[in-house]
Order: C-alpha cells, then structure tokens, then sequence
C-alpha cells in the first residue's frame, strides 16, 4: 500500500476529460513535482485527493483510504488561491489551525513566523500579498503531516521569496512525509526535487527520478520539459 | 545562496564535484567534521535525499567517511587528496588546451603563453 495511489483513476467534467486512466504511486520521503502545462489536469487531480472534486471512475487513496474526513487529518494541503480569513491576525491563525488539526505544531509555526518578522497583531488582508502567501505557506508546512500537498506554491512570489519557499520546504523535509508540489515554473523548483512527475492533457506522460532525467537525457528537467511541450 | 548549478549534469555528480573542489582548496579541511546533510541541502538549496546521495558517492571514493552517531569526516588521508588534486588538474588542463586548441594556437604557442602569464608568479 503506497502513501499517494492512483489506480485507473479519470475525471471527467461533462464531455471535457480532465484527468484519463492515471496509474500512479508515491511513497514517503520523497519530495515529488507534479509538473505540466496549464490545463493538464495537476489541480485537478489534488482536488480529488482534498476530497474537493469526486472520482468519475477509478480510485485515489491516501494510505489506502478515500479521501474524505479521515485522510484529510492526513494531508496538509495549500490551495493555488488564498484561502485563510482577512480578518484572522497569525495569532488567530494557529488557534484556527490547533482546532481543526491534531497534528498542528505550534512550535514550529511560531519558530517560521519569527523568521518573517511580522507583527502578530497585524490581520491579512492588511499583508503585503507575498507575506500572505508565505504566511499560509507556514500554517501548511506547520501540521506533522504525512503528506504535503503544494498546489503552486511560488507562482505568486517574486525571486526572493520563491527562495524563501523552497529553504521552507527543504527545512520541512522528513523521511516520514511524501510532498507534492504541482507547478509550471519548473526550473525554479527542480532542485529541490527527488521525482518528476510529467503531466499532460490529463496523461502521466513520464514518473521518473529527476537526477536520473539529467544524466539520461543531458538536459535539466525545465529543458526536457520545453522540448516535450513544445508547442 | 544557493549554490549553482549547470543543467544536463545530475546535481548529486555536481555537488561532488563542488565539495571536492572545498577539500582541495582547503575550505573543508582534511579529517574535519562535514555538516550534517541538512545543513548541506539547506545550503545548497537541494533535496536532503539527492545531498545523501552525493554523500554516498564521496564515501565510495574514499574522500568521506561517516562515523555511526557522530557524522560525516573529510578523509585524512593525504596521498589520496593529492591524487584527487592531480585528476582534477588534468582534467582543467586538457579543457584548456581543447580550448586553445579551438582558437588556433599551437602547443608551443600555448607554453610560452602559460610561461608569460604572471598570475601564478610569487
């Protein structure tokens, strides 16, 4: 039983396929980009895994479950959009995040909200955007969870912060959690990756280990994947 | 600051390449504790897991040994640190003289040119 499987799983939106047989499987300890075009089907399938979306045939399971109440105590998901109240300051933050989850470490969330420096008074919507990103970044990194879903975390962010990002899901890393992190800005995420997962038109279209990728092809994986989406 | 990378070559092979390089030129000193693989990813701004593999790669060729409970060591032994120097010279001059080759020098053209250069001179 793997910690991330995907068996025949499709997903269609009306005569639109967006997701189309996918096989695929994840283990702990591995940091694993989900990468592909626009459209290609990676929100999609990390909807499905939140339980936000439904299966149309085939199966998603998280250590063998469905998604639903019991795996998303599980999963530590970031949505591609913002997500947490305007009105909440950080210190509402973690009190929100200590009653929904039980694997909610509050040390670590106020050890990364020190590093950012920012008043613990002050409410979101009165952030800068890119702190917010990197506040719900931390709330998301902050849960002991045994599997990080990242849905373009650095999309948002200018270079610094995308550094910021990265040192944070580096410094997160555990032997016990599986990461993924779905993004179109590969060549800023590719060192942090163990496995690339190639994703188009709703096909895995290549699982394999990045360094492997490299050596094979001569090519960094942005590379690869410009000359395989060419379009 | 992350360290740099060139694309087309596994970023574990670099990474060797990059703490060789520190152990030649004495940043990491000989039979000096490394630190930890964490510490290292962070630095580098790489996977813990593709630092545990170059890791694994230096200890097969001697240049690092791990310790149980303690960590990770630059080896102590010198004659394989010169050795390591000797490849890795060569192999700058032979990309040199490629080089130069390139740009339509002879081999004597080439030493008198690396004779005249002063850079080295005490």
């Amino acid at each position: 039983m793997s910690r991330f499987e995907c068996h025949a799983l499709t997903k269609k939106y009306g005569q639109t396929t967006a997701l189309d047989n996918i096989e695929l499987s994840l283990e702990a300890g591995q940091i694993v980009g989900l990468l592909g075009p626009n459209g290609s089907g990676k929100t999609t399938l990390i909807k499905i895994a939140n339980n936000l979306l439904t299966v149309t045939e085939g199966s998603l399971t998280i250590e063998g479950l469905k998604p639903g109440k019991q795996t998303k105590s599980m999963v530590a998901y970031l949505p591609d959009q913002e997500c947490l109240p305007g009105f909440m300051n950080v210190n509402d933050l973690i009190r929100y995040y200590k009653d929904f989850f039980s694997d909610f470490n509050e040390y670590k969330c106020r050890k990364m909200l020190d590093s950012l420096d920012i008043s613990h008074k002050m409410t979101l919507k009165k952030m800068s955007k890119g702190t917010r990103e990197k506040v719900q970044l931390i709330m998301t990194m902050s849960r002991d969870a045994q599997i990080y879903l990242l849905d373009e975390p650095i999309a948002g962010v200018d270079p610094a912060a995308r550094d910021y990002v990265l040192n944070t899901i580096i410094n997160n890393y555990s032997p016990k959690a599986l990461v993924i992190i779905s993004t179109h800005l590969i060549a800023d995420v590719e060192p942090i990756l163990d496995d690339i997962v190639f994703i188009n038109n709703g096909h895995i279209v290549l699982h394999q280990n990045a360094d492997d990728l490299r050596e094979e092809h001569g090519m960094s994986v942005d590379a690869y994947f410009r000359e395989t989406f060419r379009y | 600051m992350s360290w740099k990378f060139e694309s087309g070559i596994p970023i574990y092979s670099q990474i060797m390449d990059i703490i060789k390089l520190r152990i030649l030129s004495g940043i990491y000193t000989p039979g000096g504790k490394l630190p930890g693989v964490r510490d290292l990813a962070l630095e580098a701004g790489v996977n813990p897991n593709t630092m545990q593999r170059a890791m694994a790669g230096l200890e097969n060729e001697g240049l690092v040994r791990s310790v149980r409970t303690s960590g990770r060591y630059i080896t102590d032994d010198e004659d394989l640190i010169n050795v390591l120097r000797m490849e890795l010279s060569r192999t700058k001059v032979e990309q040199f003289y490629h080089d130069m080759k390139a740009i339509g020098l002879t081999q004597e053209e080439v030493i008198s040119l690396v004779l005249s250069y002063g850079g080295m001179k005490k």
